[in-house]
């Protein structure tokens, strides 16, 4: 059991890294990766919500949207499959929990949140977020699975945003082509960087 | 040029969405293995991104303004929903295959930034154009993408054989790179850097 989630979290956190190999969070991604201190606030802020609203998701989505999910409340309503509006339902509750974090964080560890700063309220629209819970939908994650992928698929994020914002860093003394500036430097480094992840490609625990 | 024109023709090489703003690149790579996918894609990113500016803008004045956010993902997911139904009926490989990308242009950044920038303070028939406009920016890049991943990729373009490939007797060797995911980021950084070649005002400093 323990070797299937950690096997479940390698696979998230390298081999299928969200803004790596499906180009989830790929806003943020480039526009937040200047500099190494804030990228390390947005992979935390990120990590952080991912693992709550993964598993948040996927209980709203077992006992209210699924097919014959609110059987529990009324056995006649085996047939009603409220799947469609999974998208609104998502996003909402993103964005509610967003701001209860942010509530919470402020109240009891405002340390942390005068780290997260910003971009604590920025990732509701963050597409790795919304991507999380999307995949747990269609991989059929049970509540653990979710748990597990939420947090690996943040920390992989992290993981990635934090590099690329040490090369970039580094990349500011290196004499670019003045029109590869910018945008277009960061997307081959982000390829290679892409490539560098594949080679985790086949681990299996 | 007249106001309408500029507004609807300035998103595609003068201000791209995704090569001037960095918007929207989230779910604009992963479906771009193929020319089919990046069409449909396309359009209903399109679709969703006139019609949200177009009645977020005319209810820009209903809208409290601490509330906004919340009233343009709504909007947004709203008709990011239809869009999904329509694309499960009448297209339903092509919506099995853009998979979780299709929920994903409620996050997509040009929606929302575009809504938040254009349409909350510009009439709903601008508004509208700002969105066609932006929508066909986004389309050049992904059209641009998919032609050459899926031509580089596999030798074919809309599944029909462009280029003889080896296994099937032909010379051209298909490179494997272009289909996986570091394919996608080169060719939108070469697209840049000719784009920047181009118009040498877009050049930034760092």
């Amino acid at each position: 059991m323990l070797e299937h989630y950690l096997s479940l979290a390698v696979k998230a956190i390298f081999v299928e890294n969200m803004a790596l190999a499906f180009f989830l969070g790929m806003c943020s991604f480039l526009a937040v990766s200047k500099k190494v201190e804030t990228a390390l606030g947005l992979g935390a802020a990120v990590t952080f919500v991912l693992t709550i609203t993964t598993p948040l998701n996927n209980l709203l989505y077992t006992y209210l949207l699924k097919e014959g999910a609110l059987v529990w409340l009324n056995p006649a309503w085996a047939n009603v499959d409220l799947g469609f509006i999974r998208f609104l339902a998502f996003i909402g509750s993103i964005a509610a929990t967003v701001q209860i974090v942010e509530m919470a964080l402020d109240r009891y560890v405002p340390k942390l949140y005068a780290a997260l700063g910003v971009f604590l309220p920025l990732i509701a629209v963050n597409c790795a977020i919304l991507g999380g819970s999307l995949f747990m939908v269609e991989r059929d994650y049970t509540l653990g699975e979710s748990t597990v992928f939420g947090f690996g698929s943040g920390f992989g994020f992290w993981l990635a945003i934090v590099a690329l914002a040490a090369i970039r860093e580094k990349m500011r003394y290196s004499n670019v082509p003045p029109q590869l500036r910018g945008l277009g430097i960061t997307f081959i480094m982000t390829g290679l960087m892409a490539i560098a992840f594949m080679a985790f490609a086949g681990i299996q625990l | 040029m007249s106001k309408q024109t500029k507004i609807l023709l300035d998103p595609l090489f003068d201000n791209n969405p995704i090569a001037l703003q960095v918007l929207g690149i989230c779910s604009a790579l992963a479906v771009t293995t193929k020319l089919e996918t990046s069409i449909v894609m396309a359009l209903a990113v399109i679709a969703v991104t006139a019609l949200s500016n177009f009645f977020v803008s005319m209810l820009r004045n209903l809208i409290p303004s601490s509330i906004r956010i919340i009233v343009q993902l709504t909007i947004i997911a709203s008709l990011v929903i239809v869009t999904d139904q329509i694309l499960q009926a009448f297209v339903y490989d092509v919506s099995k295959q853009l998979s979780v990308f299709v929920g994903l242009i409620i996050t997509n950044c040009i929606v929302m930034g575009r809504a938040e920038a254009f349409a909350m303070q510009n009439p709903p028939v601008d508004s509208l154009l700002d969105g066609i406009g932006n929508g066909l920016g986004y389309s050049v890049v992904l059209l641009l993408v998919g032609f050459f991943r899926e031509l580089l990729g596999s030798g074919e373009l809309l599944g029909y054989r462009v280029l003889p490939v080896v296994s099937h007797g032909g010379w051209y060797q298909p490179n494997g790179l272009m289909v996986l995911s570091p394919g996608a980021f080169f060719l939108i950084g070469f697209f840049i850097w000719a784009l920047r070649t181009w118009k040498p005002d877009q050049v930034t400093e760092d």
